[in-house]
């Protein structure tokens, strides 16, 4: 009978845990306006409320395959989506669902996109690691990671050519860091002073990997700033309020022409990486402590202290429970994608018949 | 109508695009200032500005990354990479992303964007820079893969790529650029992409090239001809979709096939076609079709570029075989 090797270097979960900053209570106080501040509360429960249905819904089998939620990160998408101008560009990875939802994307279709129904968002062919709406500014979720900040910077380019002032927000995580890709975006977004805010959401583990271990330098985004004339940036990504002024200090100035941001959200995932993963390579008491520091609780109460009722945040909850409800049950109502799906739009003529 | 080579119309029609389309732009390496390492892009940048003919840094997911992205947003880029072996950096992007957006978004995102490669032997640099890997990008769906092989082809294919709703793999011949001329309308006009073009008409036998090989492809149904056998020469041009219906349609009349291609012969373009004449023509087919390819090697350095690219004594003798039975 072999004997269990206890040791840090191989049992992530042995290690220390990596514990969140304290809430910065001088957020309360910045001059937010209560509108865009409630606005941003039903955003983390529409995120939140949807991404938990998704997950009923797969351990249920009805969303086949994988999906990636961002349970706890909820702050990030909320307070970047509600800086952005509605034709702004948004690009994200495989963990795309809060970036799709906080865009605009309609909660059924999108929940039908996951079930893979011909009634989804993609009309079932994309799935979730790919959601994507044009026509929201919601310029797709790119399952290959790395790729699309360099895609990204086209969006950007493509703006300051066509003179729109228009702004690409690149979401990606940690682990995107370290890929060649990441590094030959930045350099080009600075020589060519293009409007993208790169944001990192760091939340502490390259898929069932502490970051740390495989990075070079202790912050993944903001320590690779100053290589590319970037000033390091860092924001708590559980706080909706830091993460809305971060944001739109960035959009601003990208939009006036001051050219490119890198930010460094950080944040934690409730869960692990994907539904095969429970995520226990994390310490017990670092998941507490995060748990601990959810953006929503804290949201909740320093919207109370500010004075707004409880009876109007409750509204808000109840509300978007029920546009949860509406988009599960029309996600459900969809039919299966035929045969014919396969070979639609494979090529600018709708098909891809020449080829079979 | 000017008498051009094949870097001149590809220029030229690079000239039009710019000066037709303000969606219209370059980028790669070297391809402002300098005119790119083929001087291909030659004069464009003083025309248009750098902003629309850009000097970028040597990075390919960046470049192709950056083209895509400005193609999903509506403008019409045209990417150079230096070289088709220098491809692979990129590889993530045209496969991941540039080929099969619209496929996995139901056609919300479409992607028509060109990237250009100057491709195969000729300048004797060894493998990265003279490699012949066509098949890579025609096995991938969702991509159209074109390889002109005269100076009209070239102009009207690659309008006609820029025009294109889904992205090219524009293949250009490095060892014809400036091998052969002839006169190109200056007017705008396209050449179909998928057609190919029977470039000799015979009923014997059948020989299937496209790009740098049919310099030599023409050169072995001349000296075919000569010694009396009517040859039939297909140049492919498109090789992504496949003109499979015009090669059917020759091999129906010759009964006898030779496909030349200077990539290796296993898993090259030469199995795909071979396989199609044999699903749609086998009771036409006098003999087996035959291969003339590059060896199952890397390709080699300049004084053994020879020995690896298919001569015109290869094809004539595998003609000639063909036609014994």
């Amino acid at each position: 009978m072999p004997t269990e090797i206890a040791d840090p270097r191989y049992d992530y979960a042995l290690r220390p845990p990596r514990l969140p900053q304290p809430v910065d209570e001088s957020m309360a106080s910045q001059p937010i306006d209560t509108d865009i501040r409630l606005g941003m509360y039903r955003k983390l429960h529409l995120l939140r409320q949807w991404s938990k249905r998704a997950h009923d819904l797969f351990l249920q089998n009805l969303v086949k395959g994988t999906t990636h939620l961002s349970l706890g990160q909820e702050a990030v998408a909320t307070g970047f989506s509600t800086a952005m101008r509605p034709d702004d560009y948004t690009f994200a990875t495989y963990r795309g669902h809060a970036h799709s939802l906080s865009r605009g994307m309609d909660p059924g279709e999108a929940l039908a996109e996951l079930l893979g129904r011909s009634n989804g968002v993609l009309g079932g062919k994309g799935g979730s690691m790919h959601l994507t709406d044009v026509e929201k500014g919601m310029m797709g979720s790119y399952a290959i990671i790395g790729a699309h900040l360099c895609i990204a910077n086209g969006a950007a380019w493509s703006a300051q050519m066509r003179g729109t002032d228009q702004v690409a927000v690149c979401f990606f995580g940690d682990g995107t860091t370290n890929i060649g890709a990441f590094h030959e975006a930045l350099n080009m977004a600075k020589i060519w002073s293009l409007p993208v805010v790169f944001v990192c959401e760091n939340n502490l583990y390259m898929e069932y990997t502490p970051i740390d271990i495989v990075t070079a330098v202790p912050r993944p985004a903001a320590d690779r700033a100053p290589a590319y004339g970037l000033d390091p940036i860092v924001v708590d990504g559980n706080d909706p309020d830091a993460v809305y002024l971060t944001a739109k200090a960035a959009i601003d100035k990208a939009r006036s022409g001051g050219g490119p941001s890198l930010i460094e959200a950080q944040t934690y995932r409730h869960g692990g990486h994907s539904r095969a993963d429970p995520g226990k390579y994390r310490p017990a008491e670092e998941i507490e402590a995060w748990k601990g520091r959810d953006p929503i609780p804290m949201y909740h109460d320093r919207l109370l202290t500010l004075g707004t009722p409880e009876e109007t945040l409750t509204g808000i909850e109840r509300e978007v429970a029920g546009v949860v409800d509406a988009a599960t049950e029309f996600a459900k109502s969809g039919p299966e994608p035929g045969e014919a799906e396969l070979f639609r739009n494979v090529w600018a003529d709708g098909g891809a018949e020449w080829r079979n | 109508m000017a008498e051009l080579n094949i870097a001149q119309a590809i220029n030229s029609a690079l000239d039009t695009a710019l000066s037709s389309d303000d969606r219209v732009l370059i980028l790669g390496e070297d391809v402002g200032r300098a005119g790119g390492v083929f001087r291909v892009t030659d004069g464009l940048r003083n025309r248009y500005g750098a902003e629309r003919v850009v000097d970028t840094p040597v990075a390919e997911s960046g470049i192709i990354g950056a083209a895509f992205g400005l193609a999903v947003a509506g403008m019409r880029p045209v990417a150079e990479i230096q070289f088709l072996g220098f491809s692979y950096p990129a590889y993530d992007q045209i496969v991941n992303h540039v080929a099969r957006i619209r496929n996995r978004t139901n056609h919300r995102h479409t992607s028509p964007m060109v990237i250009r490669m100057p491709y195969g032997g000729g300048i004797g640099a060894a493998e990265h820079h003279s490699e012949s890997t066509e098949a890579v990008y025609v096995h991938i769906p969702g991509l159209k893969v074109v390889v002109p092989s005269t100076p009209k082809d070239a102009r009207g294919l690659l309008l006609a790529a820029i025009e294109d709703p889904d992205p090219v793999i524009f293949l250009e011949p490095i060892r014809l650029y400036r091998a052969v001329k002839e006169h190109v309308p200056d007017i705008y006009y396209t050449v179909d992409i998928g057609p190919l073009r029977v470039e000799r008409e015979g009923s014997d036998i059948t020989l299937v090239s496209w790009g740098a090989m049919m310099r030599e492809t023409r050169q072995a149904a001349g000296i075919l001809a000569e010694a009396g056998v009517s040859v039939e020469v297909l140049d492919l041009r498109t090789l992504s979709p496949l003109d499979r219906d015009g090669i059917v349609a020759s091999v129906e009349k010759t009964g006898r096939a030779v496909i030349v291609h200077e990539a290796p012969l296993t898993a090259g373009l030469g199995a795909e076609i071979a396989a199609t004449i044999q699903e749609r023509a086998l009771y036409s087919l006098k003999t087996p079709v035959r291969r003339v390819t590059g060896w199952d090697t890397v390709f080699p350095l300049k004084r053994s570029e020879h020995h690896y690219l298919p001569s015109v004594d290869r094809i004539v003798a595998a003609a000639e075989s063909a036609l014994e039975d």
